[in-house]
């Protein structure tokens, strides 16, 4: 009987040996961060935009940093988007974040946006995290990638990094999640325009074609 | 006696097992070791967390309470009681239950598979199963 107490030491050493490996042996992603908060206050924020806000349509996008889609349709269909509909002042465009459960690090990168966005650099990071997206395959924490982006993006990154390490912006983004399960938004990318779910495809010609419709609806 | 040992060891293994995942999801220590990044994808699931509390805190309190009433179990007063061993079996069957319902969970909803779940998944199921085997042997003699 002895002998058995002596091995479950052993054992429990070892085990104890293990678990601080595992803990230690990776660095950590900021979690206040990546995670949904317990207490979710409605700070009056309403997303980033793009475009004049007297444009005769507003286009809502429901994105997910991580969702591969939306990053196909920010590197593909975007630029068009900006050049043909937001340039010209037919469409005011705002991003809202909703982070799906099922992507690990998808509210650790809308964080990293709205760390840039008090910068005044959202977009320059909206961008740099869609034209990246290799950090999104890997599966492993993408901090000090996001780190990378965010010093392209020109910011400060001394307020960057205390920002991210707040998880000031978490409530934030999850306000805006739960905005977008309210509208029905059950999908990334999701767009509505002027209120109503779009529902075409995701092309800027689609999308062209929507616009201008809702333009004129709005005039008659 | 034997059975005994056997659970308190694989209770042992199972509570870090348990540990781990729990001080993951209260932020102590990085990501999850996993290999294929399923054990994130589990962890950041509406499903890790029932009733308020992460999953994972359930695992590291039922296997606290199986090693608990194993180590008793071992102590020379209850060696020759059937109780330690009814008590076992009773944890370890709700244990199999809540482990096959995240195992379904992973699979079929999440679309995901957490090694370190189904390490704990298999941990349960032979504890569950040397109790199975406890009730077949006999219980041991006590001389007067």
């Amino acid at each position: 009987m002895k002998r058995f107490y002596v091995m479950l030491g052993v054992l429990t050493v070892a085990l104890v040996a293990m678990l601080v490996y595992l803990l230690k042996s990776n660095p950590s992603a900021p979690r206040a961060a990546n995670q949904a908060p317990v207490t979710v206050v409605d700070d009056g924020f309403r997303g980033y935009t793009l475009g004049s806000d007297s444009a005769p349509v507003e286009v809502i996008e429901y994105g997910d940093f991580e969702c591969p889609a939306c990053a196909g349709f920010a590197v593909i269909q975007m630029p068009t988007i900006k050049e043909q509909l937001i340039a010209t002042g037919k469409v005011h465009w705002r991003y809202r974040d909703y982070p799906l459960p099922m992507h690990p690090f998808s509210r650790l990168a809308a964080h990293a946006a709205q760390c840039a966005g008090e910068q005044g650099k959202f977009w320059e990071m909206h961008d740099q995290l869609f034209t990246n997206h290799s950090w999104a395959q890997t599966g492993k924490n993408p901090t000090g990638l996001f780190t990378g982006f965010a010093r392209a993006t020109g910011v400060d990154l001394a307020r960057y990094d205390a920002c991210m390490e707040s998880g000031r912006y978490a409530a934030r983004i999850e306000f805006s999640r739960q905005e977008g399960e309210q509208r029905q938004v059950n999908g990334t990318p999701t767009f509505y325009i002027n209120g109503k779910m779009y529902m075409g495809r995701n092309n800027s010609d689609a999308f062209k074609a929507a616009i201008d419709s809702a333009a004129a609806a709005r005039r008659r | 006696m034997r059975t005994r040992q056997a659970i308190a060891a694989l209770a042992l293994v199972g509570f870090f097992v348990a540990l781990y995942l729990w001080l993951h999801q209260i932020g102590v220590g990085g990501e999850l070791k996993c290999g294929t990044g399923g054990c994130e994808t589990v962890q950041a699931s509406r499903w890790s967390q029932q009733l308020g509390i992460p999953v994972a805190f359930y695992g590291v309190v039922g296997y606290a309470a199986i090693l608990a009433v194993a180590l008793v179990g071992l102590q020379p007063a209850w060696l020759a009681r059937r109780g330690p061993i009814l008590l076992l079996a009773a944890l370890a069957t709700g244990g199999v239950l809540f482990s096959a319902w995240l195992t379904y969970l992973e699979l079929f909803v999440i679309h995901a598979i957490c090694r370190w779940c189904v390490t704990s998944a298999l941990i349960m199921t032979a504890i569950w199963l040397v109790c199975l085997a406890a009730f077949r042997t006999p219980a041991p003699r006590t001389d007067p």
